[in-house]
Protein backbone atom coordinates (compact mmCIF):
# COMPACT_ATOMS: atom_id res chain seq x y z
CA UNK A 1 0.00 0.00 0.00
CA UNK A 2 1.23 3.42 -0.96
CA UNK A 3 2.56 5.29 2.08
CA UNK A 4 1.62 8.85 3.00
CA UNK A 5 4.42 11.31 2.34
CA UNK A 6 5.95 13.89 4.65
CA UNK A 7 7.37 16.72 2.57
CA UNK A 8 9.61 19.47 3.92
CA UNK A 9 9.54 22.86 2.22
CA UNK A 10 12.59 25.10 2.19
CA UNK A 11 12.29 28.75 1.18
CA UNK A 12 15.51 29.85 -0.47
CA UNK A 13 16.69 33.42 -0.87
CA UNK A 14 20.13 34.37 -2.19
CA UNK A 15 21.30 30.78 -1.78
CA UNK A 16 20.20 30.56 1.87
CA UNK A 17 17.28 28.90 3.63
CA UNK A 18 15.16 31.73 4.90
CA UNK A 19 12.07 32.16 7.03
CA UNK A 20 9.68 35.06 7.04
CA UNK A 21 9.20 36.48 10.52
CA UNK A 22 6.39 38.91 11.28
CA UNK A 23 7.55 42.56 11.40
CA UNK A 24 11.19 41.50 10.98
CA UNK A 25 11.39 40.54 7.35
CA UNK A 26 13.35 37.40 6.60
CA UNK A 27 15.90 35.60 8.72
CA UNK A 28 18.50 33.44 7.00
CA UNK A 29 18.77 30.01 8.57
CA UNK A 30 21.65 28.46 6.63
CA UNK A 31 22.79 26.37 3.69
CA UNK A 32 19.91 24.61 1.88
CA UNK A 33 22.08 21.60 1.09
CA UNK A 34 22.87 21.14 4.80
CA UNK A 35 19.18 21.32 5.63
CA UNK A 36 18.31 18.93 2.82
CA UNK A 37 20.90 16.42 3.99
CA UNK A 38 19.66 16.59 7.56
CA UNK A 39 16.05 15.88 6.53
CA UNK A 40 17.20 13.18 4.11
CA UNK A 41 18.99 11.43 6.96
CA UNK A 42 15.87 11.80 9.11
CA UNK A 43 13.86 9.98 6.44
CA UNK A 44 11.93 12.76 4.73
CA UNK A 45 10.00 11.46 1.70
CA UNK A 46 10.36 14.48 -0.52
CA UNK A 47 11.64 18.06 -0.47
CA UNK A 48 10.40 21.30 -2.00
CA UNK A 49 12.71 24.22 -2.68
CA UNK A 50 10.92 27.48 -3.12
CA UNK A 51 12.80 30.34 -4.74
CA UNK A 52 11.47 33.46 -3.07
CA UNK A 53 13.67 35.80 -5.08
CA UNK A 54 13.09 37.11 -8.54
CA UNK A 55 16.31 38.70 -9.71
CA UNK A 56 18.31 36.97 -12.40
CA UNK A 57 21.46 37.14 -10.32
CA UNK A 58 19.90 35.29 -7.39
CA UNK A 59 18.25 32.90 -9.81
CA UNK A 60 21.62 31.48 -10.74
CA UNK A 61 22.46 31.04 -7.06
CA UNK A 62 19.23 29.10 -6.73
CA UNK A 63 20.03 26.83 -9.69
CA UNK A 64 23.39 26.17 -8.08
CA UNK A 65 21.55 25.03 -4.93
CA UNK A 66 19.36 22.69 -7.00
CA UNK A 67 22.44 21.13 -8.62
CA UNK A 68 24.20 20.65 -5.29
CA UNK A 69 21.11 19.06 -3.74
CA UNK A 70 20.73 16.70 -6.71
CA UNK A 71 24.32 15.53 -6.30
CA UNK A 72 23.81 14.55 -2.67
CA UNK A 73 20.16 13.79 -2.00
CA UNK A 74 18.61 10.71 -3.60
CA UNK A 75 14.93 11.29 -3.07
CA UNK A 76 12.55 13.27 -5.27
CA UNK A 77 12.41 17.01 -4.87
CA UNK A 78 10.49 19.76 -6.56
CA UNK A 79 11.18 23.39 -7.24
CA UNK A 80 8.77 26.30 -7.11
CA UNK A 81 8.84 30.05 -7.32
CA UNK A 82 9.49 32.12 -10.40
CA UNK A 83 8.48 29.40 -12.85
CA UNK A 84 6.57 31.09 -15.64
CA UNK A 85 7.40 29.18 -18.80
CA UNK A 86 8.57 25.87 -20.21
CA UNK A 87 12.17 27.10 -20.55
CA UNK A 88 12.43 27.82 -16.83
CA UNK A 89 10.90 24.42 -16.11
CA UNK A 90 13.53 22.79 -18.31
CA UNK A 91 16.35 24.64 -16.52
CA UNK A 92 15.36 23.39 -13.06
CA UNK A 93 14.56 19.87 -14.25
CA UNK A 94 17.94 19.61 -15.96
CA UNK A 95 19.57 20.90 -12.78
CA UNK A 96 18.18 17.78 -11.11
CA UNK A 97 14.70 18.57 -9.79
CA UNK A 98 12.05 15.88 -10.21
CA UNK A 99 9.11 18.21 -10.51
CA UNK A 100 8.25 21.86 -10.90
CA UNK A 101 5.53 23.69 -9.04
CA UNK A 102 3.58 26.53 -10.64
CA UNK A 103 1.14 28.72 -8.76
CA UNK A 104 0.15 32.28 -9.79
CA UNK A 105 1.50 32.00 -13.36
CA UNK A 106 -0.76 28.96 -13.88
CA UNK A 107 -3.82 30.96 -12.80
CA UNK A 108 -2.89 33.82 -15.13
CA UNK A 109 -2.03 31.48 -17.99
CA UNK A 110 -3.40 27.95 -17.47
CA UNK A 111 -1.85 26.92 -20.78
CA UNK A 112 1.50 26.63 -18.97
CA UNK A 113 0.21 23.49 -17.23
CA UNK A 114 -0.58 21.77 -20.53
CA UNK A 115 2.65 22.94 -22.13
CA UNK A 116 4.70 21.65 -19.20
CA UNK A 117 2.89 18.31 -19.09
CA UNK A 118 3.38 17.83 -22.82
CA UNK A 119 7.06 18.69 -22.65
CA UNK A 120 8.02 16.74 -19.52
CA UNK A 121 5.11 14.50 -18.56
CA UNK A 122 2.25 15.18 -16.16
CA UNK A 123 4.18 13.65 -13.25
CA UNK A 124 6.61 16.60 -13.45
CA UNK A 125 3.97 19.30 -13.07
CA UNK A 126 2.71 20.25 -9.63
CA UNK A 127 0.06 22.96 -9.53
CA UNK A 128 0.35 24.93 -6.31
CA UNK A 129 -2.72 26.85 -5.24
CA UNK A 130 -3.49 29.23 -2.38
CA UNK A 131 -7.07 28.98 -1.17
CA UNK A 132 -8.88 31.35 1.17
CA UNK A 133 -12.20 30.79 2.92
CA UNK A 134 -14.92 33.19 1.70
CA UNK A 135 -18.70 33.45 1.62
CA UNK A 136 -20.26 30.84 -0.61
CA UNK A 137 -21.53 32.55 -3.76
CA UNK A 138 -22.63 31.48 -7.20
CA UNK A 139 -19.15 32.16 -8.53
CA UNK A 140 -17.48 30.44 -5.59
CA UNK A 141 -19.73 27.52 -4.65
CA UNK A 142 -17.06 25.70 -2.63
CA UNK A 143 -16.64 28.70 -0.33
CA UNK A 144 -12.90 28.79 -1.04
CA UNK A 145 -11.38 31.33 -3.38
CA UNK A 146 -8.08 31.16 -5.21
CA UNK A 147 -5.73 34.00 -4.25
CA UNK A 148 -2.48 34.67 -6.07
CA UNK A 149 0.74 36.65 -5.66
CA UNK A 150 1.47 35.11 -2.29
CA UNK A 151 -2.05 35.64 -1.02
CA UNK A 152 -2.31 39.33 -1.94
CA UNK A 153 -4.60 39.13 -4.97
CA UNK A 154 -8.05 37.51 -4.83
CA UNK A 155 -9.08 36.12 -8.22
CA UNK A 156 -12.81 35.50 -7.81
CA UNK A 157 -12.10 31.93 -8.92
CA UNK A 158 -13.42 28.89 -7.07
CA UNK A 159 -10.64 26.78 -5.55
CA UNK A 160 -12.36 23.46 -6.13
CA UNK A 161 -13.16 24.30 -9.74
CA UNK A 162 -9.57 25.40 -10.30
CA UNK A 163 -8.21 22.14 -8.87
CA UNK A 164 -10.42 20.17 -11.25
CA UNK A 165 -9.34 22.35 -14.18
CA UNK A 166 -5.66 21.97 -13.25
CA UNK A 167 -6.06 18.20 -13.37
CA UNK A 168 -7.83 18.29 -16.71
CA UNK A 169 -5.07 20.50 -18.11
CA UNK A 170 -2.43 17.93 -17.24
CA UNK A 171 -1.24 18.56 -13.68
CA UNK A 172 0.26 15.47 -12.06
CA UNK A 173 -0.25 16.66 -8.51
CA UNK A 174 -1.84 19.48 -6.54
CA UNK A 175 -0.25 21.29 -3.63
CA UNK A 176 -3.11 22.92 -1.78
CA UNK A 177 -2.07 25.72 0.54
CA UNK A 178 -4.68 27.25 2.83
CA UNK A 179 -3.97 30.93 3.38
CA UNK A 180 -6.03 31.15 6.58
CA UNK A 181 -4.09 28.44 8.38
CA UNK A 182 -0.66 29.05 6.84
CA UNK A 183 1.95 29.96 9.42
CA UNK A 184 -0.50 29.67 12.32
CA UNK A 185 0.46 26.09 13.25
CA UNK A 186 -3.08 25.26 14.30
CA UNK A 187 -3.61 22.50 11.79
CA UNK A 188 -4.35 22.18 8.09
CA UNK A 189 -7.61 23.40 6.52
CA UNK A 190 -9.25 19.99 6.39
CA UNK A 191 -12.50 20.98 4.68
CA UNK A 192 -11.06 22.22 1.39
CA UNK A 193 -8.33 19.58 1.52
CA UNK A 194 -10.99 16.85 1.65
CA UNK A 195 -13.09 18.53 -1.05
CA UNK A 196 -10.18 18.74 -3.47
CA UNK A 197 -8.85 15.30 -2.64
CA UNK A 198 -12.24 13.74 -3.29
CA UNK A 199 -12.77 15.68 -6.51
CA UNK A 200 -9.49 14.94 -8.31
CA UNK A 201 -7.83 11.69 -9.32
CA UNK A 202 -4.27 12.96 -8.85
CA UNK A 203 -2.35 13.16 -5.56
CA UNK A 204 -3.00 16.13 -3.26
CA UNK A 205 -0.46 17.65 -0.86
CA UNK A 206 -1.91 19.47 2.15
CA UNK A 207 -0.02 22.65 2.98
CA UNK A 208 -0.32 25.45 5.51
CA UNK A 209 -0.90 24.96 9.21
CA UNK A 210 1.19 21.96 10.22
CA UNK A 211 2.31 22.47 13.84
CA UNK A 212 2.12 19.05 15.47
CA UNK A 213 2.28 15.43 14.27
CA UNK A 214 -1.47 15.16 14.93
CA UNK A 215 -2.04 17.87 12.32
CA UNK A 216 -0.31 15.74 9.69
CA UNK A 217 -2.29 12.69 10.77
CA UNK A 218 -5.51 14.71 10.38
CA UNK A 219 -4.45 15.98 6.95
CA UNK A 220 -3.95 12.49 5.51
CA UNK A 221 -6.95 10.89 7.25
CA UNK A 222 -9.79 13.41 7.70
CA UNK A 223 -8.38 15.62 4.94
CA UNK A 224 -7.80 12.70 2.59
CA UNK A 225 -4.47 14.13 1.44
CA UNK A 226 -1.72 11.95 0.01
CA UNK A 227 1.04 14.02 1.57
CA UNK A 228 1.52 16.80 4.09
CA UNK A 229 3.93 19.67 3.74
CA UNK A 230 5.79 21.11 6.71
CA UNK A 231 8.44 23.77 7.25
CA UNK A 232 9.01 25.59 10.53
CA UNK A 233 7.98 22.54 12.58
CA UNK A 234 11.31 20.97 11.72
CA UNK A 235 13.46 24.00 10.82
CA UNK A 236 13.68 25.13 14.43
CA UNK A 237 14.19 21.70 15.89
CA UNK A 238 10.78 21.42 17.58
CA UNK A 239 10.37 18.07 15.83
CA UNK A 240 12.42 15.82 13.61
CA UNK A 241 10.99 14.21 10.50
CA UNK A 242 11.65 10.88 12.18
CA UNK A 243 9.65 11.73 15.29
CA UNK A 244 6.72 13.01 13.23
CA UNK A 245 6.67 9.85 11.12
CA UNK A 246 6.90 7.67 14.22
CA UNK A 247 3.80 9.37 15.63
CA UNK A 248 2.00 8.94 12.31
CA UNK A 249 2.87 5.26 12.22
CA UNK A 250 1.67 4.92 15.81
CA UNK A 251 -1.68 6.34 14.71
CA UNK A 252 -1.94 3.70 11.99
CA UNK A 253 -0.98 5.90 9.03
CA UNK A 254 1.06 3.94 6.46
CA UNK A 255 4.40 5.68 6.28
CA UNK A 256 7.84 4.82 4.97
CA UNK B 1 33.88 -1.41 -15.11
CA UNK B 2 32.22 0.25 -18.06
CA UNK B 3 28.73 1.32 -16.92
CA UNK B 4 26.62 2.84 -19.67
CA UNK B 5 23.36 4.76 -19.24
CA UNK B 6 21.24 4.86 -22.37
CA UNK B 7 20.27 8.38 -23.42
CA UNK B 8 17.25 8.45 -25.69
CA UNK B 9 15.79 11.86 -24.86
CA UNK B 10 13.53 10.35 -22.21
CA UNK B 11 13.63 12.64 -19.25
CA UNK B 12 16.42 13.25 -16.86
CA UNK B 13 18.99 10.47 -17.14
CA UNK B 14 21.54 12.42 -15.11
CA UNK B 15 19.86 11.48 -11.82
CA UNK B 16 20.97 7.87 -12.33
CA UNK B 17 24.49 9.05 -13.07
CA UNK B 18 24.54 11.22 -9.93
CA UNK B 19 23.37 8.31 -7.79
CA UNK B 20 26.11 6.08 -9.22
CA UNK B 21 28.70 8.83 -8.68
CA UNK B 22 27.76 8.97 -5.00
CA UNK B 23 28.69 5.27 -4.87
CA UNK B 24 32.05 5.99 -6.49
CA UNK B 25 30.89 4.41 -9.76
CA UNK B 26 31.74 6.26 -12.95
CA UNK B 27 29.26 5.97 -15.77
CA UNK B 28 28.80 7.20 -19.29
CA UNK B 29 25.55 8.60 -20.70
CA UNK B 30 25.31 7.85 -24.40
CA UNK B 31 22.90 7.77 -27.34
CA UNK B 32 25.44 5.70 -29.36
CA UNK B 33 24.35 2.05 -29.98
CA UNK B 34 27.95 0.88 -30.33
CA UNK B 35 28.96 2.36 -26.99
CA UNK B 36 25.99 0.50 -25.50
CA UNK B 37 27.12 -2.77 -27.13
CA UNK B 38 30.59 -2.39 -25.60
CA UNK B 39 29.29 -1.88 -22.04
CA UNK B 40 29.88 -4.15 -19.03
CA UNK B 41 26.64 -2.93 -17.46
CA UNK B 42 23.74 -1.20 -19.19
CA UNK B 43 21.18 0.97 -17.44
CA UNK B 44 18.02 1.75 -19.42
CA UNK B 45 16.19 4.51 -17.54
CA UNK B 46 13.21 6.47 -18.69
CA UNK B 47 10.64 9.04 -17.87
CA UNK B 48 8.14 10.02 -20.49
CA UNK B 49 5.56 8.77 -22.90
CA UNK B 50 5.94 5.36 -24.54
CA UNK B 51 5.31 6.52 -28.12
CA UNK B 52 8.00 9.22 -28.21
CA UNK B 53 10.44 6.98 -26.33
CA UNK B 54 10.01 4.16 -28.84
CA UNK B 55 10.33 6.57 -31.76
CA UNK B 56 13.63 7.84 -30.35
CA UNK B 57 14.95 4.31 -29.74
CA UNK B 58 14.13 3.28 -33.31
CA UNK B 59 15.52 6.38 -35.00
CA UNK B 60 18.86 6.01 -33.19
CA UNK B 61 19.20 2.23 -33.56
CA UNK B 62 19.23 1.87 -29.78
CA UNK B 63 16.33 -0.61 -30.07
CA UNK B 64 18.60 -3.12 -31.86
CA UNK B 65 21.46 -2.39 -29.46
CA UNK B 66 19.19 -3.30 -26.53
CA UNK B 67 18.28 -6.61 -28.17
CA UNK B 68 21.99 -7.23 -28.80
CA UNK B 69 23.17 -6.59 -25.23
CA UNK B 70 20.36 -8.68 -23.77
CA UNK B 71 21.26 -11.57 -26.12
CA UNK B 72 24.98 -11.15 -25.41
CA UNK B 73 24.39 -11.67 -21.70
CA UNK B 74 25.39 -8.19 -20.57
CA UNK B 75 23.70 -7.27 -17.28
CA UNK B 76 20.93 -4.78 -18.15
CA UNK B 77 18.82 -2.81 -15.66
CA UNK B 78 15.60 -1.18 -16.90
CA UNK B 79 14.01 1.53 -14.77
CA UNK B 80 10.39 2.73 -14.91
CA UNK B 81 9.54 3.46 -18.56
CA UNK B 82 12.76 1.60 -19.38
CA UNK B 83 11.12 -1.48 -17.85
CA UNK B 84 7.82 -0.95 -19.65
CA UNK B 85 9.45 -0.59 -23.08
CA UNK B 86 11.01 -4.06 -22.77
CA UNK B 87 7.55 -5.59 -23.19
CA UNK B 88 5.63 -6.34 -26.40
CA UNK B 89 2.99 -3.66 -26.27
CA UNK B 90 1.91 -0.65 -24.25
CA UNK B 91 -1.62 0.71 -24.01
CA UNK B 92 -0.19 4.23 -23.56
CA UNK B 93 -0.68 6.85 -26.30
CA UNK B 94 -3.44 4.82 -27.95
CA UNK B 95 -1.27 1.72 -28.22
CA UNK B 96 2.46 1.41 -28.94
CA UNK B 97 4.50 -1.55 -30.17
CA UNK B 98 7.50 -1.80 -27.85
CA UNK B 99 10.81 -3.69 -27.87
CA UNK B 100 9.22 -7.12 -27.47
CA UNK B 101 12.18 -8.45 -25.50
CA UNK B 102 9.79 -9.72 -22.82
CA UNK B 103 6.29 -11.04 -23.64
CA UNK B 104 3.52 -9.05 -22.07
CA UNK B 105 1.68 -5.76 -22.13
CA UNK B 106 1.70 -2.45 -20.27
CA UNK B 107 -1.65 -1.32 -18.86
CA UNK B 108 -3.01 1.74 -17.14
CA UNK B 109 -4.09 1.68 -13.51
CA UNK B 110 -7.90 1.73 -13.42
CA UNK B 111 -8.80 3.07 -9.99
CA UNK B 112 -12.05 1.67 -8.68
CA UNK B 113 -11.67 3.52 -5.41
CA UNK B 114 -11.79 7.32 -5.36
CA UNK B 115 -8.94 7.39 -2.88
CA UNK B 116 -6.60 5.63 -5.31
CA UNK B 117 -4.70 8.28 -7.17
CA UNK B 118 -3.09 8.01 -10.60
CA UNK B 119 -0.21 8.64 -11.15
CA UNK B 120 0.83 6.14 -8.50
CA UNK B 121 3.28 8.55 -6.91
CA UNK B 122 5.28 8.01 -3.75
CA UNK B 123 6.86 5.33 -1.61
CA UNK B 124 5.39 1.86 -1.70
CA UNK B 125 6.74 -1.34 -0.10
CA UNK B 126 8.13 -3.90 -2.56
CA UNK B 127 8.12 -7.64 -1.97
CA UNK B 128 10.92 -9.43 -3.80
CA UNK B 129 10.83 -13.05 -4.85
CA UNK B 130 13.00 -15.45 -2.91
CA UNK B 131 16.55 -15.37 -4.21
CA UNK B 132 16.28 -12.18 -6.29
CA UNK B 133 19.77 -10.73 -6.15
CA UNK B 134 18.64 -7.08 -6.20
CA UNK B 135 16.91 -7.53 -2.87
CA UNK B 136 19.35 -5.86 -0.51
CA UNK B 137 17.10 -5.15 2.47
CA UNK B 138 16.25 -7.46 5.34
CA UNK B 139 12.90 -5.82 6.07
CA UNK B 140 9.99 -4.88 3.80
CA UNK B 141 11.14 -1.56 2.30
CA UNK B 142 9.29 1.13 0.33
CA UNK B 143 10.82 2.43 -2.90
CA UNK B 144 9.84 5.54 -4.84
CA UNK B 145 7.38 5.08 -7.70
CA UNK B 146 5.91 7.53 -10.17
CA UNK B 147 3.91 6.01 -13.00
CA UNK B 148 0.40 5.60 -14.39
CA UNK B 149 1.04 2.36 -16.30
CA UNK B 150 2.27 -1.02 -15.07
CA UNK B 151 3.68 -4.15 -16.72
CA UNK B 152 1.70 -7.34 -17.07
CA UNK B 153 4.10 -10.12 -18.15
CA UNK B 154 2.56 -13.05 -20.06
CA UNK B 155 4.90 -15.35 -18.18
CA UNK B 156 4.18 -14.87 -14.47
CA UNK B 157 7.51 -16.39 -13.55
CA UNK B 158 9.31 -13.30 -14.89
CA UNK B 159 7.94 -11.25 -11.98
CA UNK B 160 10.51 -10.94 -9.20
CA UNK B 161 9.09 -7.93 -7.33
CA UNK B 162 5.55 -6.98 -6.44
CA UNK B 163 3.78 -4.00 -4.99
CA UNK B 164 0.16 -2.97 -4.48
CA UNK B 165 -1.91 -0.01 -5.60
CA UNK B 166 -5.53 -1.07 -5.59
CA UNK B 167 -4.34 -4.25 -7.25
CA UNK B 168 -1.13 -6.19 -6.83
CA UNK B 169 1.11 -5.23 -9.72
CA UNK B 170 4.45 -6.27 -11.12
CA UNK B 171 7.18 -4.00 -9.68
CA UNK B 172 10.13 -5.89 -11.11
CA UNK B 173 11.03 -8.58 -13.64
CA UNK B 174 14.07 -10.69 -14.38
CA UNK B 175 15.13 -13.01 -17.16
CA UNK B 176 18.73 -14.12 -16.69
CA UNK B 177 20.95 -11.05 -17.16
CA UNK B 178 18.02 -8.71 -17.82
CA UNK B 179 16.38 -7.14 -14.79
CA UNK B 180 13.99 -4.20 -14.56
CA UNK B 181 12.25 -2.28 -11.81
CA UNK B 182 9.14 -0.09 -12.02
CA UNK B 183 10.32 2.12 -9.16
CA UNK B 184 13.24 4.56 -9.23
CA UNK B 185 16.22 3.21 -7.28
CA UNK B 186 18.07 6.46 -8.00
CA UNK B 187 15.37 8.33 -6.05
CA UNK B 188 14.72 5.72 -3.37
CA UNK B 189 17.18 6.91 -0.77
CA UNK B 190 19.81 4.63 0.79
CA UNK B 191 17.90 1.42 -0.10
CA UNK B 192 17.77 2.46 -3.76
CA UNK B 193 21.49 3.21 -3.77
CA UNK B 194 22.19 -0.25 -2.34
CA UNK B 195 20.16 -1.79 -5.14
CA UNK B 196 22.15 0.12 -7.76
CA UNK B 197 25.39 -0.89 -6.10
CA UNK B 198 24.32 -4.55 -6.12
CA UNK B 199 23.49 -4.34 -9.82
CA UNK B 200 26.83 -2.78 -10.68
CA UNK B 201 28.77 -5.26 -8.57
CA UNK B 202 26.76 -8.07 -10.08
CA UNK B 203 26.79 -10.32 -7.07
Amino acid sequence: MLTKRVIVCLDVRAGQVTKGVKFQGNVDLGDPVEYARRYYEQGVDELVFYDITASAEQRSLFIDVVERVAAEIFIPFSVGGGIRDVDTMRTVLLAGAEKVSVNSPAVRNPEIITAGAEAFGAQCIVVGMDAQKVETTKAIPSGYEIVIDGGRTPTGQDALAWAIEAESRGAGEICLNAIDTDGVKQGYELTITRMVSDAVGIPVIASGGGGTPQHLIDAVTTGGADAALIASMVHYGDYTVGSIKADMAQAGVPIR
Amino acid sequence: MNVVIIDYQAGNVTSVQRALASLGVESCITPDPNVVRAADRVIFPGVGAAASCMANLRSTGLDQALHDVVNAGTPVLGICVGMQLLFSHSDEDGGVECLNILPGTVKRFQPTDQQLKVPHMGWNPVTFSEGESLQTETVLTPYYFVHSFYCSPTDESLTVARSEHGIEFCAGVRRDNLVAMQFHPEKSGPAGLRLLQRFVEGT
